[in-house]
């Protein structure tokens, strides 16, 4: 924002034009949907410097005679800064004009904005409705007339209250519509899905919980929308082999199809494999699937590049091996939660030549199996064992020798692995992006420091439950292009280890601290410091921080995400700085932050007009506060749990006024207590209630304690 | 004729013949020492009656001479009727004389028993195999020893035999030993009975001194019965009888069929060594002589019969290993019309020039070279060219049968039944249309089922109320073999009748039924709902019945479907069609814009699982619905693909496997059976 504001004040300056406009110019545009970036070169040559010239003579006119191109392309560069924007817009008409001509997507924060964005912004190719709870059949209607020609995509994957007539408007009307996401729409029916089958250009569509369509309305859509190249039909209830094989058999353009969860057996796989572009394929949870439909199959889908057979629990390995053997250029696997993975099933991947991705989640994985893998595919890039037991130290080892082009290791909850693992993976594969190792208890701080000291490529390290302690937070201080840092209930880390990092990880955007006992305010400071790009951070039980630690991470102006839940010193002061510092606040969690009350929920009120997500549970907020919460227009999720100074009248009226909410949890004992209508009419305008009743419990478990109750849950695991 | 009784009259052929042998030798050996009006044993020659039995006609015509029938079934010692017609009786000169006058009285000829000397060292011994055609019938001699063998070559066969038998003819040609071989491998293989001349004497004298070395001296019991040979251990080396001859351990195959014995392989085998140091004898010492003419033919008989013996032997012997083989030929009658691996057996063999060996082709081969090692004369050329022409007709006989490959390959719906491989019946129309096929042979009354008409008939006594009444006609599935049977519609020019070019032949008498009903009668039965609609066939009507008016799959050309897999099928196929949304759904989800209709019916959708009906205002239309999906839902069994309606094939075949159902007596057209629902 600072930023942006220099940039107008030079731009209304004198001489700070043609400066603006070869700064334009010395950079490479950024890739963006608008097409205005092509241009840049004849731009440079023909009209910005004269534009620069005609604004030396006549200086009164400078901005006007800054041409629409130029403009979109400034426009274009501020894509990813929506307050910038908002700025640039607010200039003067024509910079006003030439933004609502420029912006191609929309995302209105509530229904009601929705009439005077489509006014103002004619030229939208992209709807996304996913803050609006509620969508009429009338406001579907508005946007086709609005948007006729230029709307090519739409979500309305978390709307409701439309009904098939507004998609059939939609359809009709929008002929250049390429991409719906009906996501979430459960009480569509057939109906919908053959308006739906009028947009004959579709090409994406996402049908993901219409439990309620059936075979005849995907038999409309296949018929319809012959030009479509994704589908999703995950969790489709409805729809059975008939109506998937019609899809196959009339939608030859299809690329990515989604089955998960739908029952569909083998009878429609022959037609789907035959898809001639298949290329992403998913039949998670397929449960009537069975080993003699996937054996007896005998297409060969050679498009096919991803595909997903996780949590299929009545296929066995036989099975799998045979479908692999058909898709001979699998480039992505997915086989988690399948059980069993053993020596058998890993010597059907010998032939996947191309395979770079594998996932094994929540298998169980024996020591020859991982032995296979190792020596079938060649150019593995990315595995993952998560969850995975049987891995052991023998058998990642063998692999990660074999592969040391991996560039993505996941092996959460692997209990078994030592420092031996650790020193392989470490020494051979050094060109590691990603590291997830959370919950490797056997590992040792010692093994830890190897990460560090060997892999300095790394973006994202998760070392959630280890044994990290000060030195081998000096060693991750190596990894300068880490983007992601989770050291969560890493009890020994102290604000000296976190200072290390600070001082070097300058790229950092997120960090985990959860329950980080040892850190304090130095720490935080030093945190807030060194991580200007912060956006993520979680304080939550770091018992020892003050408003301090708050007023330094204030200064990260990007900062999305914070979360200070259990931190009882923190009070509203700190929650002040933070709501004037932070205006990207999106979510935000003061649970049990007893000293927070209205004083800093008034700030957040007027300050942090982002705000989404917010927990206020346990917190001294009074009806006031939330009251004052209903001016964020954009809230849409709050928790709201033994809220001493809350009213049944107070809490009432704040729902009513706080318009976009979609989601609050509220203790069961308020629901008598709100009037019945009113909460019928809240939930008419789009918003779920959750009714939990949940023991007050003021007192915070110490963290040693905590960590040692959920280590006891381990046990029967291991 | 069946294969057991064949078997049994082979045994009787064998059996009788070697008591003819030892008969005419041993009358042979008496004439010399009877006096004239002395009664002496003779064996009577006589034309084979024609219309009343062997027996009958013996007594009778020994009754004509003796004065009584009594004293004629008194005198007579012996009936042949296998082998040659006639008999053996104690008669005096005079009598013979009298009996040689009668009608169909062909040669009285005096028994003789023959003593064999054999040379006492057992080397210089030639078994000799003669054969010759006497009387009506032909005779084979087995004639063990060189000198025995020119003795009775000169004085019983020559001289005495055939000169004396002006009818005769003389057929020396390699024919015989084919014949020969055919007859002693079907005594083993129990097999070809109705291809074998009806009596065709099997005679072997044979001393056993070479094969078993237990005495050289043998003489010939007396008239030993056919139980005592039988009975008698086949392989006693104090056996003195003469009637164990060589053939008689193939014979015995016949009985040991299922039970390969090793050591009587080895027997065979080295007597088969033996014997062919024999012929090499033989041979030598037709070099040395270059004697007389009569001697050399002679002789030269001697060498081709011994090598077709050991032919013979080989073969027999080869075929005891074969235990498979011999299963499948015995277990069966080849059916007419299909070409088996088994070679195939004229009908009518007496006019046959060839006699086809029941040898399993396969053999056939190892025949040729084994008699290409055995053959040094041109006659084995002969044997040879039998051999070869039996093969060759046999091979014939299959692609004359299978003409017309190409035609039925195009014709026949997925089925893979080798036209010929099946018998092709066809009911005549009346048949076909009858109501009912089984009668109550006691009051009348038809019925459509077996099983109706034997429940119907325990009203009219108990004896009908036995399980054995009650059960279901059993088939003979053992005795009979699998016969494809495969049924034509009586309608010429039908695709389904047998002259047609691409026929295709129906599967059962159900199918014929239904399709005949189907395609070529007036559709009568007309749906009382819809009116519209008309069948043939009772059990189309309440199938349609079932549905009509209900037809919920509809496209969006209008065309109406009972079935969702045949809308999807239909909409697959043709570009541009859709399914069409039911008008009653479109109305529900058009009014249930309110949110709160929208959340009790997600809720609803939700607690019924998988139930995909959108009528949640409507409860009975709905639950109407719902009684359709569930049959024919998610899970329906029937596959659609836009190029492949394999049900529709596959259902009815599936479902009246011809083969093995208990109708297989249908062809007799007395059978019929309707689908259940045409009788409800």
């Amino acid at each position: 924002m600072a930023e942006s504001g220099d940039l107008f004040r030079r731009i209304r300056g004198r001489d700070g034009l043609a400066t603006l406009a070869l700064d334009l110019f010395s950079t490479t545009p950024n890739p963006s949907p608008c097409s205005y970036s092509g241009s840049a070169k004849r731009l440079r040559l023909g009209d910005a410097i004269p534009a620069a010239m005609v604004a030396e003579e006549d200086r009164h006119d400078l901005v006007d005679s800054l041409s629409e191109e130029i403009l979109f392309l400034i426009l274009d560069r501020l894509e990813s800064e929506p307050l910038d924007k908002k700025s640039f817009s607010l200039v003067c008409r024509s910079f006003y004009a030439a933004e609502s001509r420029h912006r191609r997507v929309l995302t209105p924060l509530r229904s009601d904005l929705l009439p005077a964005a489509l006014a103002r912004y004619p030229l939208a190719s992209r709807l996304d409705l996913s803050l609006c709870p509620r969508i009429t059949d009338t406001a579907l209607a508005s946007v086709s007339g609005a948007l006729r020609s230029s709307l090519r995509s739409i979500d309305l994957s978390r709307s409701r209250g439309f009904s098939q007539v507004g998609i059939g408007n939609l359809a009709v009307n929008c002929a250049a519509l390429v991409e719906i996401n009906l996501s979430n729409a459960t009480d569509l029916s057939d109906a919908a899905a053959a308006a739906i089958g009028r947009a004959r250009n579709l090409e994406r569509l996402w049908l993901a919980r219409c439990k309620m369509v059936t075979d005849i309305g995907i038999g409309c859509i296949a018929v319809g929308c012959q030009k479509l190249r994704l589908l999703c039909l995950k969790w489709c209830l409805g729809i059975s082999d008939l109506g998937v094989g019609l899809v196959a058999v009339k939608c030859k353009r299809l690329r990515s199809l989604d089955l998960s969860f739908v029952p569909i057996t083998k009878k429609c796989l022959p037609a789907v494999l035959q898809l001639p572009h298949l290329e992403d394929l998913a039949l998670v949870g397929c449960l009537s699937i069975d080993d003699e439909g996937l054996i007896s199959l005998k297409q060969e889908c050679k498009s096919l590049q991803v595909l997903d057979l996780s949590n299929c629990q009545h296929v066995s390995h036989a099975a799998f091996s045979s479908v692999l053997n058909k898709a001979p250029g699998l480039r992505q696997m997915s086989l988690a939660y399948n059980g069993l993975v053993t020596h058998s099933l890993a010597t059907s991947l010998q032939k996947l030549s191309k395979l770079q991705c594998i996932k094994l989640d929540g298998s169980e994985i024996t020591t020859s199996g991982l032995g296979t893998i190792a020596n079938s595919c060649k150019s593995l890039r990315e595995l993952s064992l998560s969850k995975c037991s049987g891995v052991t130290d023998e058998g990642l080892s063998s692999i990660v020798m074999k592969h040391k082009g991996l560039v993505k290791l996941d092996v959460t909850c692997c209990r078994n692995i030592t420092d031996f693992s650790l020193a392989s993976i470490t020494s051979s594969c050094t060109s590691l992006t990603s590291l997830r190792m959370e919950s490797c208890t056997l590992v040792s701080k010692e093994g830890l420091r190897l990460i560090g000291q060997h892999c300095h490529l790394l973006e994202e390290l998760d070392l959630t439950d280890n044994d990290l302690d000060d030195e081998g937070l000096r060693a991750i201080s190596g990894c300068q292009k880490l983007c992601i840092l989770k050291i969560a209930i890493c009890l020994k880390i102290r604000d000296e280890g976190l200072i290390h990092v600070a001082k070097s990880c300058s790229k950092l955007q997120e960090i985990d601290l959860y329950r980080s006992v040892g850190i304090t305010d130095t720490g935080v400071v030093a945190v807030a410091r060194g991580f200007p790009l912060l956006q993520i951070i979680n304080l939550a039980y770091c018992t020892g921080i003050t408003d301090d630690s708050l007023r330094s991470l204030s200064k990260c102006s990007n900062l999305e995400t914070l979360e200070i839940r259990g931190c009882p010193q923190v009070s509203s002061l700190g929650l002040a700085a933070i709501a004037v510092g932070c205006q990207k606040l999106t979510n935000l969690d003061i649970k049990k932050c007893y000293y927070v009350n209205d004083a800093g929920i008034l700030f957040l009120a007027c300050f942090s007009q982002n705000l989404r997500q917010i927990n206020l549970s346990y917190c001294s907020v009074t009806d006031v506060g939330l009251l004052a919460l209903a001016s964020v227009s954009c809230l849409q999720n709050m928790t709201i749990f033994h809220l001493g100074g809350l009213t049944p009248s107070g809490l009432s009226a704040a729902l009513l006024a706080c318009g976009g909410l979609t989601k609050v949890k509220l203790h069961s004992s308020f629901k008598p207590l709100v009037p019945k209508p009113l909460l019928e009419h809240i939930e008419a305008r789009g918003c779920v209630f959750q009714w939990r009743d949940k023991p007050f419990q003021v007192e915070l478990e110490p963290s040693e304690v905590w960590k040692q109750h959920s280590q006891d849950m381990h046990v029967p695991d291991l | 004729m069946s294969s057991g009784s064949s078997r049994l009259s082979i045994s009787a052929v064998v059996i009788s013949s070697l008591l003819f042998v030892s008969l005419s030798i041993l009358s042979s050996m008496a004439e010399a020492t009877t006096k004239p009006d002395e009664a002496a044993v003779q064996i009577v020659y006589v034309e084979r009656p024609e219309a009343e039995e062997p027996e009958a006609f013996h007594i009778r015509t020994l009754a004509a001479v003796l004065g009584s029938e009594e004293a004629a079934k008194d005198a007579v010692i012996y009936h042949y009727k296998h082998a040659s017609s006639g008999f053996s009786a104690k008669l005096t000169q005079s009598q013979v004389e009298q009996l040689s006058r009668q009608p169909g009285v062909l040669q009285v000829v005096p028994s003789r028993t023959y003593s064999l000397h054999g040379s006492r060292t057992g080397t210089s011994g030639v078994m000799g195999l003669f054969y010759g055609r006497s009387l009506s019938s032909d005779l084979m001699f087995c004639v063990k020893n060189s000198e025995t063998a020119n003795r009775l070559l000169e004085d019983l066969v020559l001289e005495k035999w055939f000169s004396t038998d002006s009818g005769a003819k003389m057929d020396f040609k390699l024919r015989r030993p084919l014949e020969a071989s055919s007859n002693a491998s079907s005594s083993m293989m129990s097999e070809i009975s109705r291809n074998l001349k009806p009596g065709l004497p099997f005679i072997q004298c044979d001393s056993t001194n070479i094969c078993y070395g237990a005495r050289q001296e043998q003489s010939f019991s007396e008239f030993p019965p056919p139980q005592v040979i039988q009975s008698r251990g086949l392989y006693a080396r104090e056996q003195k009888t003469e009637t164990k001859s060589q053939l008689e351990p193939s014979s015995a195959v016949n009985d040991l069929v299922m039970d390969w014995n090793p050591r009587l392989m080895l027997s065979n085998l080295s007597f088969l060594e033996q014997k062919i140091h024999q012929v090499q004898d033989i041979v030598r010492s037709i070099i040395s002589q270059e004697g007389r003419a009569n001697e050399l033919a002679a002789q030269q008989q001697l060498v081709t019969a011994d090598l077709t013996y050991i032919i013979i032997q080989l073969i027999s012997t080869a075929g005891t290993l074969l235990p498979n083989i011999k299963n499948a030929l015995l277990s069966a009658t080849p059916p007419v019309g299909q070409p088996g691996v088994m070679a195939n057996l004229p009908v009518n063999a007496s006019q046959k020039q060839h006699e086809v060996l029941p040898m399993e082709l396969a053999k056939a081969s190892e025949y040729d070279e084994l008699i290409k090692d055995l053959n040094s004369g041109g006659e084995g050329d002969e044997l040879i060219k039998c051999l070869n022409n039996s093969v060759a007709e046999v091979s014939e006989s299959i692609p004359i049968e299978d003409h017309d490959i190409k035609d039925y390959d195009d014709g026949l719906d997925g089925e893979n039944l080798p036209p010929g491989s099946y018998e092709v019946l066809q009911l005549e129309k009346e048949e076909i249309l009858a109501p009912h096929t089984h009668f109550c042979l006691i009051c009348g009354k038809g019925f459509k089922r077996d099983a109706n008409l034997r429940m119907h008939m325990r009203g009219h006594g108990d004896e009908y109320k036995t399980p054995a009444a009650l059960a279901k006609p059993s088939k003979e599935a053992s005795s009979e073999p699998a016969i494809i049977r495969r049924y034509s519609c009586p309608f010429v020019g039908c695709k389904r009748n047998k002259e047609h070019k691409k026929f295709q032949p129906l599967k059962t008498i159900l199918c014929v039924k239904n399709h005949y009903k189907r395609s070529h009668c007036d559709k009568s039965y007309t749906c009382s709902r819809c009116k519209t609609k008309k069948f043939s066939v009772i059990a189309d009507l309440k199938t349609h019945e079932k549905h009509c008016g209900r037809d919920k799959w509809i496209c969006s050309c209008g065309t109406t479907f009972s079935r969702k897999d045949k809308l999807f099928g239909h909409v697959a196929l043709f570009q541009g069609h859709a399914p069409a949304i039911h008008m009653d759904d479109a109305k529900v989800s058009g009014t249930s814009d309110h949110a709160q209709v929208g959340e009790t019916t997600n809720g609803m959708v939700a607690n019924m699982g998988y139930n995909f009906s959108g009528n949640a205002s409507d409860d009975a239309q709905s639950l109407d619905i719902k009684d359709v999906d569930d049959g024919q839902g998610y899970f329906s069994p029937m596959n659609f693909d836009a190029c492949n309606f394999g049900g529709l094939d596959e259902f009815p075949r599936s479902a009246y496997d011809v083969s093995e159902s208990p109708f297989s007596f249908l062809s007799t057209g007395t059978c019929s059976f309707i689908p259940r629902n045409s009788e409800n």
